[in-house]
């Protein structure tokens, strides 16, 4: 397959960036999205052009760090991450835009990666259940339906890649922070810190400069785990039942 | 390479702070022997913790939360993202919830046999009893294993083990359990106990006094080159599989951080003892950049199989019965699909070599579902592997409910590492390695599940403990600062290394150097090594080395985002590490777990240990670049075990 690649290049946080153009030939329908970007890398780095820097790692699609909008969505057009797409998804000839996940809350770095430690402070203010090294009950002592370890599950999927953020129109980490607040206040090791939890990690996502939600669903849509959207406005109970709570205490 | 070859053999090594005694109380009596550091002097300590997966994270959250002060490090962008991530399988624990007959005994007695009778039995019996407070503290953590519909947790069995101890989160427990241990790491980040520096690689050890006072890093935003100090150092690196290219590592994993360790005087302990996964996606071509991995827990309801004779091209619909070979069934019928993953692998590269593999290049063999959807029908098998079915259909294009998958061994986990003591010590003092970083836990093969289990056993429960003994021995470290002469040595190494890659500007990218010598070693140091094989490698490697710092070509500067420098510099140690796992498959002229040399075995094909000659682990010491390293030979004592040779028939 022969296709044109319309990719943003960007030196530093405090350069400008623009679309550059890069025909690339010779892609087998079996490559990863990534695989492909590689051989355009080896030819960029012996024609003595600096290769497109971009965030990967396991390229299993479970570590979260690949962070692409590929013509216009969020790890392209299949619902996986960008290391999971493979060039079979798309047609000799086709030309496809690479550019990296537009934020506000999530500067470019450079090229296509971003600055996404909004995440990890997100977490930091209430992510977790407080429970020291050493100080845990046996495991059986407190029973979980199945019900509810399947739903702390279904949340606790997430890969905090931020591909919700990138794909709302309003870059609003909604998904991503309720996603952690419904898997931790499912269970009942999450019970305790249920209130502060949803409350702190709200303030915190809006002390990012995260965007408001205006439920337009474009997260869950490009969501590569299938986070469902429910999990928003479950939060939203939460918070409000937090709030009066907190209020009545 | 002769020179090279020609190793002395220094003097022997002794665990020094193994305790004597039954070994079901050596953990309790060394734990009381460990001097303690008051909790108000804690504060006054700094430890620095390099990696945050499951090793690391939970390593600092536990100091941290213990009052330490910690500086942890990751290359990632966030500590969420270390490879642990990646694991699908599971976490053993000897629970004995199934009341099938497990016990800590039974997982310390499959451990140590598992592993071929090349670990420490001190240090396993220690993992078994640890394993049942991991489970306890995930699950207060609210890590959401699979329970059943009691409310209770679900276990499954895993290769290699006729109990049901595994404890799993659907098909991805690596991520539920690290998610787990970030959260820990993340609330005390919060706190102020972690500094955490995200994007900052460890580039070299300092060593002062003869002690690990520090570390070298780059901050890969900005490209600075920036010292830490400290009283103590923890290695939580991972592994070094990725020096075979492909491997189901993440890209990124590297091992510069131990073998940096090793030439600042940390010994090598078994570096040719890797593991290859039987269960991976085979490659497609010369694009692979790297291998998936498809959880074993795959082979309890997965058929093996390959056609019966050579070079049959039907599809597999079409071979009948009576025409496959279900080989593992075959040859181990009391283990039939569940051996251990080095008989499994082997027994793959056997039936391909004999030109009965399948898919392109025959490099493959089926792993078929047909009769497990019979049996159980597709809702439950969708239930139990639903993650991992649509990842082999994302990647292949194949739909495993209507066609058998194909697999083919892959490179997975390194069971060798850093040498270390029962304190988990290194030989240089006050460097500790934990995790898949030290050698110690899993002898020559590591059994599934048994990874998870051996990274939060470290993390949480066994360096926490004995690092407070280091400290409160070495209390009052002189101040060290960044103008000690050991200090800016080792930065002015650094840079002056990082300067040179960039300064060649040759014709060749750091991966076609990567790709070339993880070629090599898949082919001579790979599933089965000759000494034939591994001469020539060990002839080719220096050659390699040569032409690498002639020909690499590494775009942009030092001072600024450059991915191709950080991969050209992982390249350097990889090709040093290489020589050096070679030679040690060499001197190891026997075969044991996933170390198969093909002059040590059985009239029947498996490997024949030889414990008279080498129930030893061999710990190197660097002694200079290509030059012969010295072989420490530390004595393994089987006291409650007795090697025999391993069957799984």
């Amino acid at each position: 397959m022969r296709l044109t690649l319309r990719v943003w290049r960007q030196k530093n946080d405090r350069s400008p960036g623009a679309m550059k153009e890069y025909p690339v030939d010779g892609v087998s329908p079996d490559m990863s999205f990534l695989e492909m970007l590689d051989t355009l890398n080896e030819r960029l780095t012996l024609e003595g052009e600096e290769p497109i820097a971009f965030d990967h790692d396991c390229r299993e699609g479970i570590c979260g760090a690949c962070s692409l909008v590929i013509n216009g969505d969020a790890h392209g057009p299949e619902r996986t991450t960008a290391c999971q797409l493979h060039m079979r998804s798309f047609r000799d000839g086709d030309t496809v835009d690479v550019e990296p996940w537009r934020a506000a809350a999530f500067p470019v770095v450079r090229d296509l990666v971003v600055d996404r430690s909004a995440f990890d402070r997100i977490i930091q203010a209430g992510g977790y259940v407080s429970v020291p090294t050493g100080a845990a009950p046996e495991a059986h002592a407190t029973p979980v339906p199945k019900a509810a370890a399947d739903a702390a599950f279904e949340h606790a999927e997430c890969i905090g890649c931020g591909a919700c953020v990138a794909a709302c129109p309003n870059g609003s980490a909604m998904l991503f922070t309720s996603a952690k607040v419904n898997h931790l206040n499912v269970l009942p090791q999450g019970a305790p810190e249920r209130e502060t939890r949803v409350l702190d990690m709200v303030a915190q996502m809006d002390a990012e400069g995260f965007g408001g939600c205006t439920l337009t669903g474009e997260c869950a849509t490009a969501c590569p785990k299938g986070i469902p959207l429910t999990s928003i406005t479950s939060m939203n109970k939460e918070w409000l039942r937090a709030n009066r709570k907190v209020s009545r205490d | 390479m002769d020179h090279y070859t020609d190793y002395a053999t220094g003097a022997p090594l002794a665990d020094t702070k193994a305790p004597e005694g039954p070994i079901a109380e050596r953990w309790d009596t060394r734990r009381f022997a460990a001097k303690l550091v008051n909790p108000a002097n804690r504060r006054k300590h700094t430890v620095i913790v390099v990696g945050t997966g499951l090793a690391g994270g939970s390593a600092g959250a536990t100091l941290a939360e213990q009052g330490y002060h910690v500086q942890q490090f990751c290359y990632q962008d966030s500590p969420r993202r270390a490879h642990s991530i990646a694991a699908q399988g599971g976490i053993n624990a000897a629970k004995n919830y199934r009341n099938d007959g497990d016990s800590i005994h039974r997982l310390f007695y499959d451990t140590v046999k598992g592993g071929d009778f090349r670990s420490r039995e001190s240090n396993v019996h220690r993992l078994a009893q640890i394993s049942v407070e991991i489970i306890d503290q995930c699950v207060a953590q609210g890590v959401p294993f699979a329970r059943e519909y009691g409310g209770l947790l679900d276990t499954r069995s895993f290769g290699g083990v006729q109990v049901s101890r595994t404890f799993y989160a659907r098909g991805q427990t690596g991520q539920q359990l690290l998610l787990g241990a970030y959260q820990a790491l993340s609330r005390q980040i919060a706190a102020g106990n972690v500094e955490m520096h995200p994007r900052t690689e460890m580039l070299d050890l300092v060593v002062v006094g003869g002690r690990a006072r520090g570390i070298v890093a780059r901050d890969l935003i900005t490209g600075e080159i920036t010292t830490h100090l400290a009283d103590a150092v923890v290695l939580a690196s991972g592994g070094y599989g990725n020096v075979f290219y492909l491997s189901t590592n993440a890209m990124n994993s590297n091992a510069t951080a131990v073998w940096r360790a090793h030439r600042r005087g940390a010994w090598f302990a078994n570096p040719c003892f890797t593991q290859i996964h039987p269960t991976c996606i085979p490659r497609t071509g010369d694009h692979q950049s790297k291998l998936t991995l498809m959880s074993e827990s795959l082979r309890n309801d997965g058929r093996i199989w390959v056609p019966r004779t050579k070079g049959d091209t039907r599809a597999p619909g079409d071979i009948p019965e009576a025409e496959r070979d279900y080989y593992l069934e075959r040859i181990y019928p009391s283990f039939g699909n569940l051996v251990p993953r080095d008989i499994a692998s082997r027994a793959a590269k056997n039936v391909c070599d004999e030109g009965r593999g399948v898919g392109p290049g025959g490099q493959g063999v089926y792993l078929d579902f047909a009769d497990a959807i019979a049996r159980m029908g597709r809702k439950a098998v969708e239930q139990k592997y639903g993650n991992l079915f649509e990842m082999y259909q994302r990647i292949t294009a194949e739909d495993p409910y209507e066609v058998p998958m194909r697999i083919y061994p892959a490179v997975h986990y390194t069971m060798g590492g850093l040498w270390v003591d029962y304190d988990l010590q290194t030989t240089i003092p006050g460097l500790f390695a934990i995790g898949e970083a030290n050698f110690s836990d899993h002898g020559a093969n590591r059994l599934g599940a048994s990874a998870l289990m051996q990274g939060l056993a470290d993390g949480y429960f066994v360096l926490p403990a004995t690092i407070n003994d280091y400290l409160a021995r070495n209390p009052g470290h002189d101040t060290v600062d960044a103008a000690h002469p050991a200090v800016a040595g080792a930065v002015a190494e650094t840079k002056e290394r990082l300067h040179r890659l960039i300064s060649v500007d040759g014709d060749r990218t750091a991966d076609s150097f990567h790709r070339e010598i993880g070629e090599l070693m898949w082919e001579y140091c790979g599933m089965a090594r000759t000494e034939e094989g591994l001469r020539k490698a060990l002839d080719r490697i220096p050659q390699i080395r040569e032409e690498f710092w002639r020909r690499i070509k590494v775009p942009g500067t030092e001072a600024e985002f450059n991915q191709s420098l950080e991969r050209a510099n992982r390249v350097v140690d990889y090709l040093e590490l290489a020589e050096l796992m070679c030679l040690d498959a060499l001197h190891r002229a026997e075969s044991c777990g996933g170390h198969f040399r093909e002059e040590s075995q059985t009239p029947d094909g498996e490997a024949a240990r030889r414990d008279e000659e080498f129930s030893y682990a061999a710990a190197w010491e660097f002694t200079g670049t290509g030059d012969a390293p010295v072989l420490h030979k530390e004595d393994l004592v089987f006291e409650y075990v007795h090697p025999t040779q391993r069957s799984y028939a």
